[in-house]
């Protein structure tokens, strides 16, 4: 038994962006039907780290991520809860003079996007953040980026579109889809066959497919960041903490569990990851550099997830450039938690007017087009 | 070809000692991890050194057993590598992760018997995280490792044999055991009256322990709902109630358990593939006649696998033994073979039986209904039965993975080891679900919490 729906816009993923784009899609009176495979928000959405970060995205990002702070401010209002999201500041550690160096140099090329960023001092991180390990020789502030709780806000959006009207279908994975001269046709594993004049391809580090599916392949690779938490501890971090030229972050949540993240852990199947023992044992091990005073505590649990990575790290947001009506906003590199609220805008305003008042130039598609060398991976 | 052969066994319980032993005789050396310094497992738990009571003390009925099982590993102490004091934390591409000593370690296996033995199921009722209340299974560990006594004066509650068991076990012990409280009815335990006769010894021993209580005066109750533990800093009274109408007893300890779960994380992070179990109300990880898993090289025995108590568990760690050996090729002694069929039949029998004491103690039906929604469910995130009924409210939340995701339930210390029984309960009970569409809780490692500091390299003593 097919079950027919129509609505103006289809979107293939219920992430944080696809959700968010449901949303925005709804206040503009467009209806909406949101496709997922699994359950809304319980993917890279769901299980990242939780930063609520701009302080060290890429120049290009820095409109996008600015205009997604202004979102965030708004949280409660737009999804109907706080879920955990507090503005404690973000510091960015340097652990060698020419680390201090390229943070200061960030701080000058990104001035003028309300970061307020502050370069400090070792003498002041010892002052205002005793708790922090030695090798810090100075770092960076941004102190109004913090963190949130994933798993709260990803599936919020979802469930606060559907409230405004959207047609959210969970645990329904798209079998087939296509454009018939007129509208997109996607049938889905549970029976539904959805029509729709647009079609956002949010489907995460699974999106892929569905570029490839209309004629435009994308480089794009899986990778899977590892998670550790520890059990609840007295509140000491005072912020969210990440190393210039990587290596681990942290933070606390409000119940007092410090979330560590860092490394890499590996695909158990197409679409599920866990921490390799190697990733934990680097976590672990960069945590006590990093946060000597947890050297004693315990971790309860690992996590991992899937990501999408582009070659040059920047996602895919904006319009295809095969076939009319469709848009992407997905590879966002292990990063695209803060930005997701914004691309779901944008890909609003792409739908309903057909541009959006952000600068998306170095987010398109077409930068992967013509493929100009010999396949050469598997 | 067993050169290459290197089998490991997860945990020294009776399933764990008579693998290794089988292992030992056809010629292997298997390791042999195990959490506790001594072998022997919960049920045959050994006192620590200087500790001098005798093996009838400890383990009553169940003493011979507990000698021979003790002697069995002390004839193969020199053909194992025994490791005691070790917890296996994770499992990746055929090795284990090993905590001993504040270090970790890999160890490779080519075959792995994974014998993780089982913990209480906890039901919780309101007021069970206040101090002096502990499980059935705690409070027996502090009979048989110290000789120590959870109270002076104690009730007991839950259902299952071990309600009974340890209730008598504290009463020879010394301490005043001030009544039984048990929520299956003497009905269910008639009615599972023909299973249970097909295992005399089970019920006789059964009976004895009724017998022997009621001949020196504890009040035994069946029926019974429990209403509260009363105290602040620590337990006062147990109040509850049963047909006859709410009671009230003072105490200083109450111990309580609704029969055992498996402990299945170490199958999970394998690979093993799991099956809902009806009978037990969990999902367990799938086991052939054998104790072969669905994983290539992995074999399941004991309790860790779906409860069956002590004695299948040593059936199926023989057992397991001979298959990985008849699978690795190794060449099996003459009676190997008869003695599989042998052991293959007491297990078909025992799983059999299992009906009857099911029957006899099935689990409150009622418990997820009469919940009130200040009960704390999940004591390490102090998450109650209404935080997650509004969490399925709010969210539309089906599946217990999703529920632990929203409601945080599972997510602390113990890893959803205590909770996740009772929690499906309630979201199937507020979904209107069968408990089985209610999903599995997925295992993450570590197995248990670990120190950041194991990771640290290494530093000469």
């Amino acid at each position: 038994m097919t079950e027919r729906l129509r609505s103006d816009v289809a979107i293939v993923g219920g992430g944080i962006v696809g959700a968010s784009a449901a949303l925005a899609l709804r206040r503009m009176g467009l209806s909406v039907t949101l496709l997922e495979r699994d359950f809304c928000g319980s993917r890279s959405s769901g299980v990242n780290y939780g930063g609520v970060r701009r302080q060290g995205r890429s120049l290009v990002q820095l409109p996008l991520t600015q205009r997604a702070h202004g979102i965030w401010a708004r949280l409660p209002e737009l999804i109907g809860i706080d879920a955990e999201y507090i503005r404690c500041g973000h510091l960015k550690i340097a652990r060698s003079e020419a680390d201090m160096a390229s943070l200061a140099a960030y701080r000058d090329r990104s001035r003028g996007f309300g970061m307020d960023l502050q370069l400090l001092a070792a003498s002041t991180l010892r002052e205002r953040f005793a708790w922090l390990g030695e090798r810090a020789v100075g770092g960076s502030l941004c102190p109004q980026d913090g963190h949130a709780n994933p798993r709260l806000v990803s599936p919020a959006f979802a469930r606060a579109a559907a409230r405004l009207g959207a047609d959210v279908r969970e645990q329904t994975r798209v079998d087939e889809l296509a454009h018939d001269g007129k509208d997109f046709v996607l049938l889905t594993a549970t029976g539904v066959e959805l029509r729709s004049r647009f079609l956002l391809n949010c489907a995460g580090a699974w999106a892929a497919t569905i570029a490839e599916h209309f004629g435009e392949a994308v480089p794009m690779v899986p990778a899977h960041p590892v998670m550790a938490v520890t059990e609840p501890l007295p509140m000491f971090m005072n912020l969210s903490l990440g190393v210039e030229g990587g290596g681990i972050y942290a933070r606390q949540a409000p119940r007092g569990n410090c979330v560590i993240g860092g490394s890499r852990g590996f695909a158990l199947d197409a679409e599920r990851a866990r921490p390799s023992r190697d990733a934990i044992t680097l976590v672990l091990r960069g945590t006590v550099e990093l946060l000597p005073r947890l050297r004693h505590a315990h971790i309860i649990r690992s996590w991992s997830g899937t990501e999408g990575y582009l070659p040059d790290h920047e996602p895919v947001i904006g319009p295809s450039a095969k076939q009319p009506g469709l848009f992407h906003g997905f590879g966002f590199a292990g990063a695209g938690f803060q930005l997701g609220p914004a691309v779901g805008e944008v890909l609003a305003e792409l739908v309903q007017g057909g541009a959006s008042s952000t600068p998306l130039a170095a987010f398109s598609i077409s930068r992967f087009s013509p493929v100009p060398a010999p396949a050469t991976s598997t | 070809m067993s050169g290459a052969l290197q089998p490991v066994i997860v945990g020294a319980g009776p399933a764990g000692i008579r693998a290794a032993q089988t292992l030992v005789r056809h010629g292997l050396r298997p390791v042999l991890l195990d959490e506790a310094s001594k072998a022997g497992g919960q049920i045959y738990r050994q006192p620590p050194d200087g500790f001098r009571r005798s093996g009838k003390a400890l383990y009553g009925f169940e003493a011979g057993r507990a000698a021979s099982v003790h002697a069995a590993m002390s004839a193969i102490q020199d053909g194992v590598d025994y490791r005691p004091e070790t917890l296996v934390w994770n499992a990746e591409g055929g090795q284990l992760d090993l905590l001993q000593r504040s270090q970790t370690t890999t160890l490779a296996y080519s075959h792995l018997i994974v014998a993780t033995g089982a913990t209480d199921r906890v039901l919780p009722f309101a007021g069970w995280t206040t101090a002096g209340v502990y499980s059935l299974g705690g409070a027996q560990v502090a009979l048989k490792f110290q000789g120590g006594s959870v109270g002076e004066r104690v009730v007991f509650m839950g259902t299952g044999p071990l309600l009974y068991l340890v209730a008598y076990q504290y009463a020879k012990a010394g301490a005043k055991v001030l009544a039984v409280l048990d929520s299956a009815r003497l009905g269910d335990q008639m009615a599972a009256l023909p299973a249970l006769l097909q295992q005399p010894a089970v019920l006789a021993k059964g009976l004895y322990y009724v017998g022997w209580l009621r001949s020196h005066g504890v009040p035994l109750h069946g029926g019974v709902r429990p209403l509260r533990a009363l105290g602040q800093e620590r337990v006062t009274a147990m109040e509850w109630r049963d047909d006859a109408g709410e009671h009230r007893l003072d105490c200083d300890a109450i111990a309580f358990g609704y029969g055992l779960r498996s402990e299945t994380q170490l199958a999970d992070i394998l690979g093993c593939r799991f099956a809902f179990d009806a009978l037990q109300r969990a999902w367990l990880p799938v086991r052939d006649g054998a104790g072969r898993s669905s994983v290539s090289g992995v074999y399941l025995a004991g309790d860790g696998a779906g409860i069956l108590g002590a004695d299948a568990a040593e059936w199926a760690g023989e057992r397991a033994a001979l298959a990985l050996l008849a699978d690795a090729g190794v060449p099996l002694d003459g009676e190997s073979a008869a003695r599989a069929v042998t052991l293959e039949r007491k297990l078909a029998r025992q799983r059999h039986l299992r009906i009857g004491l099911e029957r006899a103690f099935p689990l409150p039906p009622d418990w997820a209904a009469q919940a009130s929604d200040e009960l704390v469910i999940c004591r390490c995130e102090e998450v109650t039965a209404g935080d997650l009924r509004a969490t399925v409210k709010a969210t539309g939340a089906t599946e217990i993975n999703r529920l632990k995701a929203l409601s945080r339930v599972g997510m602390g210390r113990c890893q959803g080891r205590m909770c996740a029984a009772a929690a499906a309960e309630i979201l199937a009970q507020c979904t209107a679900q069968a408990i089985e569409q209610t999903g599995r809780l997925r295992a993450q490692a570590p197995v248990k919490p670990i120190p950041f500091a194991l990771a640290e390299p290494k530093e000469p003593l």
